[in-house]
């Protein structure tokens, strides 16, 4: 630990203040009472412009994307850089299906994903597959969260899970005092710091390495001398394919995820929405220098750090690279950014994750009459457990495993897509249709998830998301993104099984919801009615 | 959001959201940009062009914003 105190003096100082802030949070912009899932889970759904700004950026672009972009493009070239034009993608993309979702969630009462396909499809049980993928991939999204604070610990030369479990449980603690409240908050602390820590590196970093051309080069020249054909600064004619399936399936599945549409529901009008479209593309640009970290590191030669089982663990790229280049005390605030980066997304997944269990599990279940008061104080618990198990995650997993999880996470969500997104935009498909989709799509995302090995680290399963087409019997080396095909199998087996159930005149759910709910907006009169009763 | 005349059903449908289309599509046409040279500021092609792709997609959804708002 010696030669790390300022660094770590600097990091437990800003990581306490913030932690202050998070029970502060609860007083801000005070409702009469906290407890219901409007106020607690969404906010009051009252935020503008800013607040969702740093609230959607901070709960999208969160430590792991920070530690594993960069070590991504450190290990493999140009093929890590997707995760640039998978953030330029999204906005249009989603443009106008979530301000679809706003209204729609704004005239019936919804807080999850699941709310909307329970009463757009009249099936509790699709609602129920939905709001179980949803946790299920959630659930180790927030492992991840724990993985870059890890990261950034033992490149200060601290190891064991003490300090991962306090910082967890501070977070715990006031994540189930302010709710949505303390992450909204936080949000701005933690961009700043990231801000200033990405423009100080991309200025610092290049004039100290000899300039942005001489980075590339020693790039260009270490992936020339290695043997894998896949990587290099370029892309090569088999991961092209790749690159662009899986910058379009990432964007396709971002805001699928529950947690980006807690940001997104919690913003006071369609017009906030649209207008943060427009504005969240200014982290694309860090994301994108971030990403550059990885080549940055290949040119002033930054070794990770080698874990007790003898591996590199390249997820300490990021942070060896600052404690390299850096002064100690601007390392130990460039470590704060990563960690606090941690603790914003993990508190905005944990309280999405609690609200789909809390209204498409217990309220659907166990207690149909549940009140606010007691939809809260579940919420409240189970965001608690869902950080209890992220953190067991981590204990007793290795952690190795848990970006497996992530990775299978990303493939399952995609498989909500017919019902949710497409479910926006039409009611054409039937709900067996629907359900037969969304299991095909995840049987199939599984099965080749398995078939894809990873020579690096010797596995023979789950080791990446590039799917050989080979083994399709093409005759190519070209690889694509495994939920990319899934979503496309989902997608087919849907349209046929909605043919099918049709034509044996299978009976099909009722649709609650009316063509006009989609558009409406702040002021209108449906709006205000947020009787939570009356969408059920 | 396009508020319409009077009577008229509200709806999200306008031709300028077909300007959405541009940086979602643009991005992923790797072969256009897949090179080296030419490089600026020491960025190959690869990684200037798609950085200046962030700019086309604010330009574009701000102009949808503005015009169907």
């Amino acid at each position: 630990m010696s030669g790390h105190t300022t660094e770590l003096v600097v990091f437990v100082v800003l990581f306490l203040v913030v932690s202050a802030m998070g029970f502060v949070a609860a007083r801000w912009r005070r409702p009469e009472s906290i407890e219901s899932l409007h106020e607690w889970g969404l906010g009051g759904r009252n935020f503008g412009s800013w607040i969702t700004w740093f609230l959607v950026g901070g709960d999208l672009y969160t430590a792991y994307t920070f530690v594993a972009v960069p070590a991504l493009v450190f290990g493999a070239g140009a093929l890590g850089f997707y995760a640039l034009p998978y953030t330029v993608v999204v906005y249009p993309l989603v443009f106008l299906v979530l301000t679809r979702m706003w209204s729609v969630s704004h005239v019936h009462g919804f807080v999850t994903p699941a709310d909307f396909v329970r009463a757009r499809f009249g099936s509790p049980t699709l609602a129920l597959a939905i709001a179980i993928t949803g946790l299920v991939a959630t659930m180790p999204y927030i492992a991840l969260q724990l993985v870059g604070i890890e990261a950034v610990l033992k490149s200060m030369g601290i190891t064991g899970h003490l300090p991962i479990i306090i910082a967890f449980a501070i977070l715990a603690a006031y994540t189930y005092q302010s709710g949505l409240r303390a992450p909204a908050l936080i949000a701005f602390v933690k961009d700043a710091l990231i801000y200033i820590v990405i423009l100080v590196a991309v200025l610092y970093i290049p004039a100290k390495l000899g300039g942005w051309g001489t980075i590339f080069d020693a790039a260009a020249k270490k992936f020339a001398a290695t043997p894998n054909p896949a990587d290099g600064i370029t892309l090569t004619s088999t991961n092209q394919l790749q690159y662009v399936t899986l910058a379009f399936g990432s964007a396709l599945a971002l805001f699928l995820y529950p947690h980006s549409l807690t940001g997104v529901l919690a913003s006071k009008n369609r017009n906030v929405i649209k207008r943060n479209m427009s504005a969240l593309p200014a982290y694309s640009l860090v994301l994108g220098l971030i990403a550059l970290l990885g080549f940055m590191a290949i040119a002033a030669g930054t070794k990770p750090v080698v874990g007790a089982n003898g591996k590199a663990d390249t997820n300490t790229i990021v942070p060896m690279l600052f404690d390299q280049l850096f002064p100690d005390w601007f390392t130990g605030v460039a470590y704060a950014a990563i960690g606090i980066g941690a603790l914003v997304p993990a508190a905005i997944m944990s309280i999405a994750a609690a609200n789909l269990f809390t209204r498409n599990i217990y309220r659907e279940y166990l207690n149909k009459h549940a009140t606010d008061a007691q939809e809260a104080k579940v919420s409240k618990i189970t965001s608690l457990l869902v950080k209890v198990g992220a953190v067991l995650c981590i204990l007793l997993l290795d952690p190795q495993f848990s970006i497996d999880l992530q990775l299978i996470g990303g493939v399952i969500i995609l498989q909500t897509l017919p019902a949710v997104a497409l479910g926006l935009y039409t009611r054409w498909f039937h709900k067996g249709g629907l359900l037969a989709g969304w299991a095909a799509g995840l049987a199939a995302g599984m099965w080749m998830l398995y078939l894809i090995p990873n020579p690096a680290n010797g596995k023979a399963h789950f080791g990446g998301s590039a799917f050989g087409l080979a083994n399709l019997g093409f005759d190519t080396k070209m690889t694509i993104y495994a939920g990319f095909l899934a979503l496309i199998v989902n997608l087919v087996v849907a349209a046929l099984g909605t043919l099918a159930f049709r034509a044996f005149k299978v009976a099909d759910g009722a649709d609650v919801t009316k063509r006009e709910h989609y558009f409406v907006d702040e002021g209108d009169p449906r709006v205000k009615d947020l009787d939570l009763s009356a969408s059920h | 959001m396009t508020t319409g005349e009077p009577g008229q059903p509200r709806t999200d449908r306008s031709p300028w959201n077909w300007l959405l289309v541009l940086p979602i599509v643009l991005p992923l046409l790797t072969f256009l940009f897949n090179a080296d040279e030419p490089r600026l500021l020491g960025f190959p092609l690869f990684y200037w062009l798609q950085i200046a792709f962030i700019a086309v997609g604010v330009t574009c959804t701000t102009i949808v914003y503005r015009m169907t708002k």
